[in-house]
């Protein structure tokens, strides 16, 4: 006899949301799913309508329309139940603008049953010799450490971070990074924004990249990076050489660009006979071709073919 | 790859003691007002420099003794600066950097981000009470002691009042157009809405507007309770009226950013 077991609830789930402000629609029907105990990366140009997106999951806005659930709860309406299980870092934090530090997370942690030591989080983020200046007085990137730890002091089920390393530095950054992965390993499911490619590849086990509030793409990292054929070889030479003989010589397919002066590009599918082409091309014009790789499209390729390469406003 | 031991974020979800929610907050709010060197100015350091000053020099004609009849509207005053301009100030920025939302998504209920404001407005409305009486008994304050009483109540209503027209004001507009309109309105009500001037003694239509007004509702009643010994059930009306319209109104219209 074949038992089915029900699927597991998921983490978060929306389902054809839209959400409009004035004439703009922000969010325009859109789905994703966080699986419990997975990390999700919403990705998206500015304005794409992720913050929307997450502040609806979080219940400060109301949908249009579309359904949302979080642990299987209406943000909104189930409101009370759901706060206690959910973690929140806002975009730009949230504190008394003349609030210190340590007295901002001992205000959150009262709110919880079994908080995580105050003392403790704020060392472990670094915060410990801030402790006691007011918020409004401390670094960008210390303040979005205290909304970090804000966010996580309630020992929350789930987590909402929108940019959570937006004006921090690469120290600060990584410890986050390590931070969010240990979430996972407990069994916390997160959803998070960023602009930053590298972050969501490191992280995520999925990826969402969203524009004009529309899903334009998701998988794992790996599956948006690898459709088997697009692939690419760079490499490093004096600049401006003649691109046209090269071209010709390569198999259809294959084009070579010099995206940067002294950087050149070959996309197509790579395989040893472009390589050998390539180097063969170098050697007839008496260059060395230099930090040859061959390479995966970046995620950052993905997201720019989907959502362009012109600045958003 | 990770430096944190397993279990270290396990979850544990929970809400916190309601109580120790609410008193928490407010005492949070209550010393960052007294830590605030502009709202110390507002809330006493003006009252004070008001009481002392005019119970003092006779620059103004006051009904001896001077300080009976300056006392309860230093109180009036008092009150209206703490409940709705400081108020409305602090919600104005507090909302311009994220605390209300910050509050609503912690296991607080709605409810008590707006009712641990209050508590905190009227921590900060007992040490003013506390500091003014003790200056004021100090300059020779003799209240009248069948006012007493009346005056508390008076003071409660009026800190309601104030207090749900801070929460009014400061929670619908930019923190720079609120700390500008409570700043004039401040400066309005201090003139001509009965708390430097007796109703009475403003000209007109401007002394039966100001009798309704919670500022001159407030100075008038403190002043029939602390002079002459009364209860004026009338101010008490008024205030409480203001405090239930002001309320019903801003709970519809506070954004929490």
């Amino acid at each position: 006899m074949n038992v089915t077991l029900p699927a597991p609830l998921a983490a978060v789930e929306v389902r054809g949301l839209i959400r409009s402000f004035g004439t703009v629609r922000a969010v325009d029907g859109l789905d994703l799913r966080v699986p419990p105990a997975t990390v999700l990366a919403l990705l998206g140009p500015n304005g794409a309508g992720k913050t929307t997106t997450v502040e609806v999951c979080e219940g400060f806005l109301r949908p249009d329309a579309g359904v949302v659930r979080v642990l299987g709860l209406d943000p909104i309406a189930d409101s009370a139940a759901l706060r206690p299980r959910v973690g929140v870092m806002p975009q730009g934090g949230g504190a008394y603008p003349g609030v210190r530090a340590a007295e901002m997370l001992s205000l959150v942690a009262v709110c919880a049953a079994r908080p995580l030591a105050v003392g403790w989080l704020l060392d472990v983020l670094g915060l410990t010799g801030v402790a006691r200046v007011p918020y409004k007085r401390l670094s960008g990137g210390q303040q979005q450490r205290l909304a970090l730890a804000c966010a996580l002091v309630g020992r929350p089920e789930v987590v909402f971070l929108d940019e959570p390393t937006a004006g921090m530095d690469p120290q600060a950054r990584r410890l986050v990074w390590d931070i969010i992965s240990r979430l996972r390993a407990d069994g916390v499911s997160v959803l998070f924004t960023t602009h930053l490619m590298e972050e969501a590849e490191a992280l995520a086990d999925q990826v969402v990249i969203i524009d004009h509030g529309r899903v334009v793409a998701q998988g794992s990292p790996a599956e948006l990076t690898s459709d088997g054929t697009q692939r690419q070889l760079r490499f490093g030479a004096r600049a401006g050489l003649d691109l046209g003989a090269l071209c010709t010589a390569l198999p259809a397919g294959c084009r070579a660009s010099e995206p940067r002066p002294g950087g050149y590009l070959v996309e197509g599918l790579i395989d040893p006979q472009v390589v050998a082409t390539v180097t063969a091309w170098c050697a007839r014009q008496g260059v060395f071709a230099e930090d040859l790789r061959v390479s995966r499209r970046s995620l950052e390729d993905v997201f720019l073919e989907l959502t362009g390469r012109e600045l958003r406003p | 790859m990770t430096s944190f031991s397993p279990g270290t974020f396990a979850p544990a979800p929970g809400r916190g003691r309601l109580s120790r929610m609410l008193i928490t907050q407010a005492r949070t709010e209550f010393v960052l007002t007294l830590r605030n060197g502009e709202q110390v100015l507002l809330t006493l350091l003006i009252p004070l420099g008001i009481l002392i000053g005019f119970t003092l020099l006779n620059v103004v004609p006051v009904p001896s003794p001077r300080v009976d009849n300056i006392t309860p509207r230093v109180l009036a005053l008092a009150v209206m600066s703490t409940a709705f301009t400081g108020q409305a100030i602090a919600l104005g920025f507090d909302r311009r950097y994220g605390v209300l939302k910050r509050l609503a998504a912690t296991a607080l209920p709605r409810w008590s981000l707006v009712a641990g404001r209050m508590l905190a407005v009227l921590g900060v409305v007992v040490v003013q009470l506390v500091l003014l009486s003790v200056v004021a008994a100090g300059l020779g304050w003799h209240p009248h002691p069948a006012g007493l009483v009346p005056a508390v109540l008076l003071i409660l209503a009026g800190t309601a009042a104030f207090g749900a027209l801070g929460v009014l004001l400061g929670g619908a507009l930019r923190a720079e157009v609120v700390l500008a309109v409570a700043n004039m309105v401040w400066l309005l009500l201090v003139v001509a809405g009965g708390i430097a001037l007796s109703v009475h003694a403003l000209p007109g239509p401007l002394s039966a507007i100001a009798a309704v007004l919670p500022s001159g509702a407030l100075a008038e009643g403190l002043h029939m309770a602390l002079v002459q010994g009364a209860t004026p059930w009338g101010a008490v009306g008024i205030l409480l009226s203001w405090a239930a319209c002001a309320g019903l109104l801003a709970s519809r219209t506070l954004r929490l950013s």
